[in-house]
């Protein structure tokens, strides 16, 4: 069994270049996706709610992007950046949101439960920590079919490491020995209810000690950082070492959803360290690095918002469900559809 | 040579193991040991790494056979009890059953639920579930009454795409036999006529079958003819047989024996109610366990589940209504 270790620190330098600006794009992609949905949200184009990810984009970008096709994804609320790292597109987020019959959801599901589970990109529901072993699942059918260097992340935030779904998830994973991921963001609040009303560890890496897993920590407003936690992270797992533990604090830069002010939120937290941007952190992270300039950046910035506007001009001409044409139907196996109250409505 | 219920669902387990590589079972105590019930004995050994112990932890159970079934495979997942579906229930109704209208995939799992009452074992091992999960939609509920159909319908509980809630029910796993299992299956999703009669209906499923059948038999003498429905599985329900068998007697008595609130008995009435009201010579009664949580002792178990005597008394005043 592996102890748990904590990462205080990490080292850069492994990292590709390449990848640290195909992360930041990434990012800048999310945020620019984001900031279109809050603004269809305030125009109410947008039914039910909208769940923004706006801090987090450095620790979800990382989530994933070291994952490879056939891995297993199964992102969170606050997951816009990871979900497009792992080939998710604007254009379905934006068919999700806004109710289009061609995107994943078909206006059967919307905003952030979506994904093809198909690909390896599993559907959350909102129940949190449901997702830790259904992903463990994924993982273990892989196992049981004699695949082997598959890796599975999933998403969690500081509210749901308090769940049933959690704890069971993870011990299961662990007793299997199967190759997840789980990354705890620790954005302070769950809703408005703060860290010290949420658990009474000293830090949620001390539960990796518990479950016999691998833990790491880091800061996650910081993208580099991100990046490297997770590159060891996803590797320990691809090479063998059962469950991996990631935890990164970092503070929401928005409210639960659209709907919520986060007034909650303590004016020092957003002073801290852990209430810095990741976009901004990044940039200069580039910049030092001598991968970018803030010219480039800028154009970038311009690219993404270009590409959130050609994919909202084709969502919203879109048509949404047609009610009278739906197969209102929730299972597949034709004889066994108890047909009573469908034919009724007929 | 006979065989019993429950070797019935362990041989339907055998089957699905040797004719489907997708097939594992994961559950409490289901490896070596074989299962609370021995409903696996065996299998660990005859299909290495695919009959597991699970740890006590029924939503990550369920999840597991989830995630499973979105990669393809066919996993039966053991409760131990019916009653501690409780903890797996989130992952039973809101992943497992709304997966295939949300994203067009499939969830082919087999939830067993070792159900129903038995002598002694009080309110925590003796619930009957099969209407709560019936009323999600996305799931088919099947509840075996007799030994052939606990292993067909287990067999085609695995076959199928969709999700399966299998109460089998813990009262019938060593009394009932059968001669040989069946080499025909009747599909699920289709009621039978157990017990042919003219003057009244039973609709029942599971163990109530067989207290129905024994009520049937007893009241031959007072001069009656009892027919009786096996429902076989209660989601989905098939009116259309319940329907021709009402239009054939006019009196209609359901008997389950899970609670009265809402539930099997309860939609089954609903049902004739809305679709058969003028085929009625009488108004329709039900018969459930007492409301109450399953009691301990023997005596007021007795008195809290229906049984061929209350089915009998019931009938009595249903035929002179």
């Amino acid at each position: 069994m592996v102890t748990a270790v904590k990462e205080e620190t990490v080292a850069h330098n492994d990292l590709d270049p390449a990848l640290i600006v195909r992360a930041y794009r990434v990012m800048l992609l999310a945020r620019a996706t984001e900031d279109k949905l809050a603004s269809l949200y305030r125009a109410g184009m947008i039914k039910g709610g909208v769940f923004l990810g706006k801090g987090q984009e450095a620790l979800s970008t990382a989530s994933s992007i070291f994952l490879k096709k056939g891995d297993i994804f199964g992102p969170l609320i606050r997951d816009q950046a990871g979900r497009l790292a792992f080939g998710d597109t604007v254009l379905d987020t934006l068919r999700t949101y806004l109710g289009s019959a061609q995107g994943p959801m078909r206006g059967r599901d919307g905003n952030i439960h979506r994904g093809r589970p198909r690909d390896g990109y599993y559907a959350m529901i909102s129940h949190l920590g449901a997702l830790v072993p259904v992903v463990a699942g994924g993982l273990y059918a892989r196992r049981l079919r004699g695949e082997t260097g598959v890796v599975g992340v999933t998403s969690i935030g500081d509210g749901g490491t308090s769940t049933g779904a959690f704890h069971e998830g993870i011990n299961m994973a662990a007793v299997e020995h199967l190759p997840l991921v789980v990354v705890v963001a620790n954005n302070q609040y769950a809703y408005s209810t703060p860290n010290n009303r949420q658990f009474a560890c000293a830090d949620l890496l001390d539960k990796a000690a518990g479950y016999g897993i691998a833990g790491f920590k880091c800061d996650g407003t910081d993208p580099a950082a991100c990046l490297e936690t997770l590159r060891l992270a996803v590797q320990a797992a691809r090479e063998g070492n059962g469950p991996q533990l990631v935890v990164a604090s970092l503070l929401r830069l928005v409210g639960h959803g659209e709907h919520d002010d986060a007034g909650y939120v303590d004016a020092a937290l957003r002073k801290a360290n852990v209430g810095r941007d990741c976009l901004e952190v990044g940039a200069k992270q580039l910049i030092d690095a001598d991968l970018a300039t803030a010219g480039e950046i800028a154009a970038w910035t311009k690219e993404a918002q270009g590409e959130v506007e050609a994919a909202l001009n084709k969502a919203q001409r879109e048509k949404g469900p047609d009610p009278g044409t739906e197969d209102w139907r929730a299972i597949s196996t034709e004889h066994l559809v108890d047909g009573h109250f469908n034919a009724e409505d007929e | 040579m006979s065989v019993t219920y429950l070797e019935a669902i362990r041989a339907a387990q055998e089957k699905a193991l040797a004719d489907d590589p997708r097939v594992f079972i994961y559950g409490q105590d289901v490896g070596a040991f074989g299962g609370a019930f021995k409903a696996t004995k065996n299998l660990a050994a005859e299909f290495p790494g695919r009959v597991m112990d699970a740890p006590l932890s029924e939503d990550a159970i369920v999840g597991l056979a989830i995630g499973a079934a979105i990669e393809g495979a066919r996993p039966i997942v053991e409760m131990q009890f019916a009653d501690f579906s409780t903890v797996g229930f989130n992952q039973i109704v809101n992943q497992a059953a709304t997966l295939y209208y949300r994203t067009d995939v499939p969830c082919p799992i087999v939830v067993r639920l070792p159900s129903g009452g038995t002598l002694g074992a009080g309110p925590f091992h003796s619930q009957s579930m099969e209407a709560i999960y019936s009323h999600y939609p996305g799931l088919v509920v099947m509840t075996p009454a007799t030994v052939e159909d606990a292993y067909s319908m287990m067999l085609e509980a695995v076959s199928i795409d969709d999700p399966v809630i299998f109460c089998e029910h813990k009262l019938l796993y060593y009394h009932l036999k059968a001669d040989k299992l069946p080499d025909v299956a009747q599909p699920a999703g289709k009621a039978r006529i157990a017990r042919a009669g003219r003057d009244a209906t039973i609709v029942t499923y599971s163990a109530m079958l067989h207290e129905s059948l024994q009520a049937a038999e007893d009241l031959v003498e007072e001069g009656w003819q009892i027919e009786v429905i096996d429902l076989r599985t209660v989601k989905p329900l098939d009116t259309d047989t319940v329907l021709a068998s009402v239009a054939r007697t006019g009196r209609l008595l359901v008997v389950g024996e899970a609670w009265p609130w809402g539930g099997v008995t309860a939609e089954v009435i609903s049902r004739v109610a809305t679709d058969g009201f003028g085929l009625l010579d009488a108004a329709p009664m039900r018969l459930n366990a007492k409301d109450t949580p399953v009691p301990y002792h023997p005596d007021l178990w007795a008195a809290h589940r229906p049984t061929a005597t209350t089915v009998a008394a019931r009938l009595r005043q249903l035929l002179t209504q």
